[in-house]
């Protein structure tokens, strides 16, 4: 490939403080070749947007463990559209029932959502197929 | 501990062992050349006289109720009273969680533990923005006194001991249950509880935050003086290894940054309020975690004990040995579940617990078998507190106290768990204390690298969870009910506290949060201001605003 370095912007919103998930994927992302941007906790989906944008991210992915996330990943997708960023990719990761990642990833508010046990590798695997089918 | 000639002999015994083991591995390879726990501590193929001979029964075993406590605090262990059969609950509004604590109750559950909700525990009201979509999701809403008093509606306060998770916002909360018991004509000196009230272990591990580490840690010295002085039936600060080991920390790590967490609360309330360390020292209690490793966390219960004794008698002159005891709660590791073929959290639950009891617990929570997934169901919950009614009643492993003792391995483990944990807090005292490695993140960065490296196992199969990286389904369909908190519940609270907002004196309650904030400024206690605040039915975020003005909101830095 021979491409840029991925960047990928992870982040938490809300009131959720479950952060080993993120902070993990975060660290796995960096050591695999990554450029990641970790927000820490407490962000809103504006700041989080706005950061995907000014770190030129080609990703940004929300880890929840709460309620909230029916409306955080369609207002995120929104957001970076309206802001002209609809080719930042959104991803989300955590702990949510299934139906409901499937939902919005069939609705388009993700890309894809990484639930509980899922490995690292996967995660990486699947961020370098998109984005080298990308180019 | 053992005659010279019992260690001779036992020396040319393993010797002769030793040969054996030799050819038959040249022969039959063991299946792994390093073994480990968890934590990944290294485990010896066998332990011996020799891997003990070292101890002194007098200083470091002794009887239960002896210094230095290893083998309990109650000279008569489990045959007087079991531990607390203490579940966790909470969900949805107040009304709803006091109709599962009585259910509770009826089940044989002998204490009540308060799950609060995202709002609520990060000290924002149902009505702010930022509370939106989270009301009553992962336990129970709390406003204002109104909600609490609905809470704890046909509770016996003065017979019923109720444990509140609740950490920045716990004066406003246990202010409301003060009140609450006061209204019903009960004496303070008469109730018993607890308020988990760490917040150091939140800047290292659980990350609820509002306040920077220096406030926090007074607000947290106002509670023990209070309780100290008023409350001496409860336990003000609850100090928690569990969420430091949820967070990824090793056995070890868990349990030198949680008893260096209580030293410094220790060290703050002698130095800031000038008590005297058997004055407070006796309410003090702690929370464990029990993971999946067995022995290492029978290891690890014994290990706290003991340490604690000593840290109480030699670092701090200790004379009482109430102060010396060290009193704790525990879980079974909630991080050791998966999601993936759920029912296999039954056991996994069942191992923990037992540890747990074997370690000496004086109270339990018993997680359910769909945590990982979404709230429990009753059916789970029902489980969940079974598999504890059976560890007491059926296994016979509470018939005698503390029967690992004297074990080669347990004690080996016991001795290594705790050399190990003194070097960390001797390390941290060289930082300057617990405040001071926080603020250069310490324990934050000791946790991530050994989240890290055991995700790594995990990933290389070097650690194994079933379901996750071995005998996995392929194509699992989950299929167990999720239990979903409906939104109409926020609709409901909303109303509730419009409701209360537009009843109360909107004068009166200014000036009480006038008086808190004079009272944070000039560094008195706010107990009797929240008391006084909350009467007059200030909510819960209108007491955490004041102390988010005087004392500055903390922003995670986001390390990883």
């Amino acid at each position: 490939m021979g491409g840029r370095v991925i960047r990928i912007v992870l982040a938490k919103t809300g009131l959720d403080s479950h952060d080993r998930g993120v902070r993990l994927v975060a660290r796995s992302l960096r050591d695999s070749g990554m450029e990641v941007i970790y927000t820490g906790l407490y962000r809103t989906v504006e700041e989080i947007a706005q950061t995907a944008i000014q770190e030129d991210a080609d990703i940004v992915g929300i880890s929840m463990h709460t309620g909230g996330y029916q409306e955080t990943f369609p207002r995120l997708r929104e957001l970076l559209d309206s802001l002209g960023a609809g080719d930042i990719m959104v991803i989300g990761g955590g702990v949510i029932p299934e139906k409901d990642a499937r939902s919005l990833e069939k609705s388009g508010a993700v890309a894809r959502f990484f639930g509980p046990g899922t490995s690292v590798a996967v995660i990486i695997q699947w961020i370098q197929d998109v984005m080298s089918a990308r180019k | 501990m053992f005659t010279q000639e019992l260690l001779d002999k036992s020396s040319l015994m393993r010797k002769k062992w030793e040969d054996e083991v030799k050819k038959v591995i040249a022969k039959n390879p063991d299946q792994k050349p390093e073994w480990s726990t968890v934590s990944s501590l290294p485990i010896n193929r066998i332990y011996g006289p020799e891997d003990i001979k070292d101890m002194d029964f007098e200083k470091d075993i002794a009887y239960p109720g002896q210094f230095p406590y290893l083998r309990g605090n109650q000279a008569t262990g489990y045959r007087g009273k079991y531990w607390t059969f203490r579940m966790f609950a909470g969900m949805g509004t107040a009304v709803e969680t006091n109709k599962r604590w009585h259910y509770l109750l009826t089940t044989g559950q002998t204490g009540l533990s308060t799950a609060f909700d995202f709002p609520t525990l990060m000290g924002y009201d149902t009505d702010s923005p930022k509370a939106k979509g989270e009301c009553g999701k992962c336990g129970v809403a709390i406003d204002t006194i109104d909600d609490f008093r609905d809470l704890i509606k046909g509770i016996p306060l003065d017979k019923i001991t109720t444990s509140m998770t609740i950490n920045p916002p716990a004066t406003a909360l246990w202010a409301m249950y003060c009140a609450s018991a006061q209204e019903q004509g009960i004496p303070l000196t008469k109730i018993g509880g607890t308020i988990q009230n760490d917040m150091l272990k939140e800047f290292i591990a659980q990350k609820t935050l509002m306040c920077p580490p220096d406030p926090s840690v007074k607000l947290i010295s106002d509670t023990i003086e209070f309780g100290t002085k008023y409350v001496p039936k409860w336990n003000t600060v609850s100090i928690s290894g569990y969420h430091i080991r949820e967070a990824g920390a090793t056995a070890v790590q868990e349990l030198a940054f949680t008893l260096r967490d209580g030293m410094e609360y220790v060290e703050d309330v002698i130095k800031r309020k000038g008590l005297h360390v058997d004055e407070f020292a006796p309410r003090l209690s702690f929370f464990f975690n029990s993971h999946i490793d067995f022995f290492e966390e029978i290891a690890k219960l014994r290990a706290a004990r003991r340490i604690w004794a000593k840290a109480m008698r030699e670092r701090y002159n200790s004379q009482d040995p109430r102060s010396w005891w060290m009193r704790f709660h525990t879980q079974t590791a909630g991080c050791s579940l998966t999601a993936q073929q759920p029912y296999n959290n039954v056991v996994r639950t069942a191992t923990e617990a037992l540890a747990a009891v074997l370690g000496g617990t004086q109270s339990l929570h018993t997680n359910s078998l769909d945590e990982v997934l979404c709230l429990p169901s009753d059916h789970a919950v029902q489980i969940a507190l079974r598999t504890q009614q059976l560890i007491a009643e059926e296994t016979g492993v509470a018939n005698t106290i503390d029967p690992l003792a004297g074990s080669y391995f347990v004690e080996a483990l016991t001795n290594e768990v705790e050399a190990q944990a003194w070097e960390y807090i001797h390390k941290i005292d060289e930082m300057g204390g617990m405040v001071a490695a926080i603020e250069k993140g310490f324990p934050q960065m000791e946790l991530s690298d050994a989240a890290y490296k055991f995700q790594k196992q995990i990933d290389a199969g070097e650690k194994i969870m079933i379901g996750v990286n071995k005998y996995n389904v392929e194509d699992e369909v989950v299929d167990i009910p999720i239990v979903e908190i409906d939104d109409s519940v926020e609709v409901e609270q909303l109303k509730r506290l419009a409701e209360t907002k537009r009843k109360r004196d909107s004068r009166k309650v200014a000036e009480c949060l006038k008086d808190l904030a004079g009272a944070c400024k000039k560094g008195e206690n706010v107990m009797p201001y929240c008391i006084e605040a909350v009467k007059n039915y200030a909510t819960v975020q209108e007491i955490c605003d004041v102390y988010r003005e005087v004392y500055g909101e903390y922003r995670d830095p986001g390390i990883y």
